[in-house]
């Protein structure tokens, strides 16, 4: 077992589903001890929330999937006992994670300010789904949602579809992870200067950096960016950036000198085209690239476009993919064991020292570290 | 927010996965110095897209390297590349994007510079790995999301695969890497060592895909099957999705089928009282869904919708997005001021210190715009002349 970069840091996790979650996730893969601070008998609502009905134990798949590698506390936030409890090991404890709707922990004494006076070194890191303030503060910070105000749906699709939403929650996703890294920011400033911090972070600011390259295009020009009508790959990218039918499959086709793509691919009909146009006639162009690559097999376009360096993939479902070498040699898959069951999940993508990051400890029960932990931080 | 005052950042990376990680490390307070070739740097520069361009530089650069200097150095050039070893010597951080051996043949893969400097933390980012068939395949972003099995998550099941239209392959990558940075930058306080840090792309984006890709190891191995219409999650069930309406689009989450039926007054829905069919018939509960939702506008639904706590919001563009308070009141825009008079507006750091935003003024560098001021900082110049 390798030295992981935040072994000894304590983390406390007040959050439910995934935002806060996937952000405990990755600090736990990277070393850290992350406790859940759970509900009695309900926990964690994820606990309950399955994804096309797979079930683990009385818990579903995916709260096994996010919530490998920690351990679980069960404290009553309105109990009295039970909150001195929590607040000896908020005493030391290094990091706070909650993902509650604004005045939530504030009314139930967990507030930053009450627990800075407990720690004054905490870091305290907090998810909400549109900020503290504003109309919109309440408002329930749902992933499909968020997706919906901030403009993304109409990134993806064509132009022809109505919006179209990611189908991975990358709202959750990418404000867990950058919640990451303001905790690790915070966590460095604290060993040179002694200092907690407050860390803050909404859904709707996540979406809106996400998008930074769109937003940017668009306060310039003041035009809402628009989907190519066929074959969209990026509203902002020009022909061919984009996926195509062929034969017997699909193939990706990314940012390339439309010349070089008429040759290597025999498409005469594209060369009238300027480089130039390559944006304004991207419909025109991708009509007929999308009618000539129909004509032949994957195979045949890839290995003319990869003989000329031309940026272009095969596009695979996961099945294909995981007969692939390529596939295989990452070592991606990792098993976790709970109760007399076996769960399959992906392990952490970021390696150190050469070393992949392996862990085989599952998600926990509900209240299964309570004695454990109430011993380790000598709480009695 | 200043979070990372006093560490220096050595960027070769180019595009978008590299550079969008020094610019978060950049916003935290770190002092980033792009490293790039004389005459073209960072081929980003001349990624000119769509047709909105800023004073003629693509608006996608200054998005990217707001607040970050720029050092023009030829590798290839045995000065320059000595000049460039001095900065190591003396930065925390050293980040490359480049396919793999390509910093071996310059000499500054991680043994080389590990011997120039033991608390280095050497990032790297490739497409997929250093080993194995697709090693030498280009990292770009598009192509990822074909080969990793991502472009069969999104849209109706009688479409194409279909790609996410933000590169977040790119921007995944980034966020690790910089995770990964920071938390070795964080050991290092502790044990003075370095490290090297390593993400590829590939792997990025399947952690992206963790939740759905455990299901797929634990079910048996059946495919996503993207759902016939309104289709925004393979793995939820009705009525997550878009609706339209007779004007515009709403959004609808988890949600109980009857009490939707009830409030929305559509008799066909009270049918589905079992749970279980709400994944299992979601196409079907979806189309009547939709077919009533049409009868009316976005705002009668939701005022209907929000008034019971269920989870719905109004579909935007950014035309509709910018003008509304809840979008204003988070002060997301910036504007940037590049040396050459450009003011640009971009958007801030997400992240918020202490109640403070971080608003920066830097715009992008010209290229080579820092050469004097960091020679003169790490004073390359003298200990190249006393050679």
């Amino acid at each position: 077992m390798m030295n992981l970069p935040l072994k000894g840091l304590v983390v406390l996790e007040f959050s439910q589903y995934l935002s806060g979650p996937s952000a405990g996730l990755r600090l736990a893969d990277l070393g850290a001890r992350v406790i859940k601070i759970e509900r009695p008998g309900k926990g964690d609502a994820g606990r309950k929330l399955a994804i096309k009905n797979l079930w683990v134990d009385d818990n579903s798949l995916l709260f096994h999937t996010i919530n490998r590698n920690k351990e679980s506390f069960t404290a009553d936030l309105k109990n009295e006992a039970d909150i001195a409890v929590l607040k000896k090991l908020v005493a030391k404890a290094d990091v706070v994670i909650h993902n509650f709707r604004p005045g939530v922990m504030e009314k139930s004494g967990f507030g930053y300010e009450t627990l800075q006076q407990i720690n004054p070194r905490i870091i305290y890191a907090v998810i909400s789904g549109y900020g503290t303030t504003g109309p919109w503060k309440n408002k329930p910070g749902q992933d499909l949602l968020l997706q919906s105000i901030t403009g993304l749906a109409f990134t993806t699709g064509n132009g022809s579809n109505g919006p179209v939403p990611f189908g991975i929650s990358i709202a959750d996703i990418l404000c867990g992870a950058q919640l990451v890294q303001g905790i690790l920011g915070a966590l460095i400033r604290r060993q040179k200067k002694n200092t907690g911090a407050l860390i803050e972070i909404s859904l709707m600011e996540s979406l809106l950096d996400f998008q930074f390259e769109l937003l940017t295009t668009y306060y310039a020009s003041h035009r809402q960016p628009q989907r190519s009508k066929i074959n969209n790959g990026h509203p902002l990218l020009g022909a061919p950036y984009g996926i195509y039918k062929t034969a017997d499959g699909y193939i990706a086709l990314a940012m390339m000198d439309l010349q070089v793509l008429a040759n290597a691919i025999e498409c005469d009909a594209v060369k009238i085209f300027l480089q130039q146009q390559a944006f304004a006639e991207r419909d025109a162009i991708k009509k007929i690239l999308a009618a000539h690559l129909v004509t032949q097999n994957t195979g045949y376009w890839l290995s003319h476009l990869q003989q000329q360096d031309l940026w272009a993939m095969e596009v695979l479902d996961w099945e294909q993919l995981m007969e692939h070498e390529a596939y295989k040699v990452l070592q991606m898959e990792q098993t976790v064991h709970t109760g007399n069951k076996t769960i399959v999940t992906t392990r952490c993508p970021i390696r150190i020292n050469g070393k992949k990051l392996f862990t085989d400890n599952p998600a926990p029960q509900l209240g299964e570290h309570n004695e454990k932990i109430k011993k380790d931080f000598s709480i009695v | 927010m200043n979070l990372l005052e006093d560490i220096v950042v050595i960027d070769f990376s180019q595009f978008l996965s590299g550079p969008s990680a020094a610019l978060r490390l950049a916003d935290m307070g770190a002092q980033v110095i792009k490293i790039e070739r004389p005459g073209t740097g960072d081929i980003c520069r001349q990624l000119y897209v769509s047709d909105v361009m800023i004073a003629g530089e693509s608006t996608i650069f200054h998005a990217i390297n707001r607040n970050k200097q720029s050092y023009a150095a030829d590798l290839k050039d045995a000065e320059d590349l000595e000049k460039v070893k001095q900065l190591l010597a003396k930065a925390d951080v050293m980040m490359h994007n480049f396919r793999p051996g390509v910093m071996e043949r310059i000499g500054l893969d991680y043994e080389t510079v590990k011997q120039i400097n033991p608390a280095i933390i050497y990032a790297e980012i490739s497409g997929y790995g250093s080993e194995g068939p697709w090693k030498d395949l280009p990292g770009q972003d598009l192509l990822l999301q074909a080969a990793s099995g991502l472009t069969w998550l999104s849209n109706n099941n009688d479409e194409s695969p279909t790609p996410m239209g933000v590169a977040v392959v790119d921007i995944m990558a980034g966020t690790h890497i910089a995770q990964g940075i920071l938390a070795a930058l964080y050991k290092r306080t502790i044990s003075g060592e370095g490290a090297l840090v390593q993400v590829n792309m590939f792997e990025s984006i399947l952690d992206f895909q963790f939740e759905v890709l455990t299901s797929y190891y634990n079910d048996g191995n059946q495919l996503p099957v993207r759902g016939a219409v309104n289709s925004a999650h393979a793995y939820i069930a009705a009525p997550y999705g878009i609706y339209k309406t007779n004007d515009g689009y709403i959004a609808l989450a988890m949600s109980d089928i009857v009490l939707l039926g009830t409030l929305l007054q559509c008799q066909p829905l009270l049918q589905f009282s079992d749970s279980n069919d709400w994944f299992d018939k979601r196409d079907e509960i979806k189309e009547i869904l939709a077919n009533h939702l049409l009868t009316n506008s976005t705002s009668f639904w939701l005022t209907v919708l929000e008034k019971a706590d269920i989870w719905c919001a109004p579909v935007m563009d950014y035309d509709a997005l910018a003008q509304q308070d809840g979008y204003k009141v988070l002060n997301m825009e910036i504007t940037v001021k590049t040396s050459n008079g450009l003011a640009i507006t971009t958007t801030r750091c997400p992240i918020r210190v202490d109640g403070k935003l971080s608003t920066t003024d830097k715009g992008a560098p010209q290229l080579g715009e820092h050469n004097e001021t960091i020679e003169k900082q790490f004073e390359l110049e003298k200990i190249f002349q006393e050679k």
